[in-house]
């Protein structure tokens, strides 16, 4: 059972396994322990974001399921022709590396983060958001392809199921909506990091909280979510 | 700790150290990952081995993701498993899609085919 705390000199340690989360809950202050609030906060919202997608690639398994017409078969329609050789998903394979590139430069800022090495942690950020715009710009080149030249539309289109298109263009763009709002806050954070803010523990504008370094593990988790999400919706829109 | 003085409350501000390595494992890890994911279309293999290595490949890199990237390894139970818990959930509404699914296609093919039934 507990351990007896005679001494107050030694470290409180919190318990493990399955008696940790009964004591972790049940305890007065506050329930996720060894976190800082914001984290928590972030965790909650991945968590709701989180059931958005999956709502959306569900209603997307229940379409597919159902419909009666022929599905569009994405490793062609998503296929480049390169030195007139047709590769199939070419687009979308460096697209999936170039987001998982992101996120391990992501993982080390976080890292060089805690590490206060800020010219690091401002470097890295920045390479993770220019990834992150890349993807954004070639996700840009695969909607007017399939738009200008493939005539697919959320309402129909010639290859196919009509459906095809109305979950195609709601979960990527929905996808690309966060990839996109992610690089905005990636250059707000990553500028903040190279002007000693972190350091200085200065207010933010918005919040006055003190500016600190979990800020950019923060921003990592919700970069990661966009990666993860990602790998779920290359599994199932692209490969099925 | 540097931040000793900025504690208060019991707020325990501690970061998520760890060597840089194990990061960079789990990035070439992924890229493996990626690839095979990539070679199961690309090899046009079919039918229930395609689903299973897709299913298996997708599942690896959620969870390497998760738990290196995102640090849930070394968070404690009671954050882990009020995350990851709902998620599981989720299976349900799968479940039911899934049904449903199955159920439309159905009434479709009576309607579109009736000869066929």
């Amino acid at each position: 059972m507990t351990q007896a705390r005679t001494s107050t000199a030694e470290p409180l340690t919190l318990p493990e396994g399955i008696q940790g989360i009964v004591s972790d809950w049940s305890s007065d202050q506050r329930a996720f322990k060894n976190v800082p609030w914001g984290k928590a906060m972030m965790w909650i919202f991945l968590l709701s974001d989180t059931f958005i997608f999956s709502c959306f690639l569900i209603s997307y398994m229940t379409v597919r399921m159902s419909t009666t017409e022929p599905w569009p078969n994405p490793s062609e329609v998503f296929g480049l022709t390169v030195g007139g050789k047709s590769i199939p998903l070419l687009l979308i394979a460096i697209m999936t590396f170039v987001l998982i590139s992101s996120s391990g430069t992501m993982a080390m800022a976080v890292k060089f983060g805690y590490e206060k090495n800020r010219k690091m942690t401002f470097i890295l950020m920045l390479c993770t958001a220019a990834l992150g715009a890349t993807f954004v710009g070639m996700q840009a080149f695969e909607w007017t392809k399939l738009i200008v030249h493939e005539g697919i539309r959320p309402w129909g289109n010639p290859l196919g199921a009509a459906q095809f298109g109305s979950v195609f263009f709601m979960v990527t763009g929905f996808h690309g909506t966060h990839v996109s709002i992610g690089v905005i806050f990636l250059i707000i954070i990553a500028r903040k990091v190279l002007r000693g803010d972190m350091d200085l523990e200065r207010p933010g504008f918005f919040t006055s909280r003190k500016s600190r370094y979990e800020a950019v593990e923060i921003m990592g988790l919700y970069w990661h979510f966009v990666d993860l999400v990602w790998v779920f919706i290359f599994a199932v829109f692209y490969l099925w | 700790m540097a931040h000793a003085e900025g504690q208060q409350l019991g707020a325990h501000v501690e970061g998520q150290q760890h060597p840089i390595g194990i990061y960079l494992k789990i990035w070439g890890l992924l890229f493996v990952l990626s690839t095979a994911s990539y070679l199961v279309d690309y090899f046009h293999l079919q039918g229930y081995l395609r689903w299973f290595l897709i299913i298996v490949f997708m599942l690896l890199k959620a969870g390497l993701i998760v738990a290196v990237f995102m640090h849930m390894l070394w968070e404690r139970l009671a954050m882990v498993y009020a995350i990851l818990v709902p998620t599981v959930l989720l299976m349900v509404l799968l479940g039911i899609g899934a049904l449903e699914a199955d159920y439309t296609f159905l009434t479709r093919g009576v309607f579109f085919l009736k000869g066929l039934f």
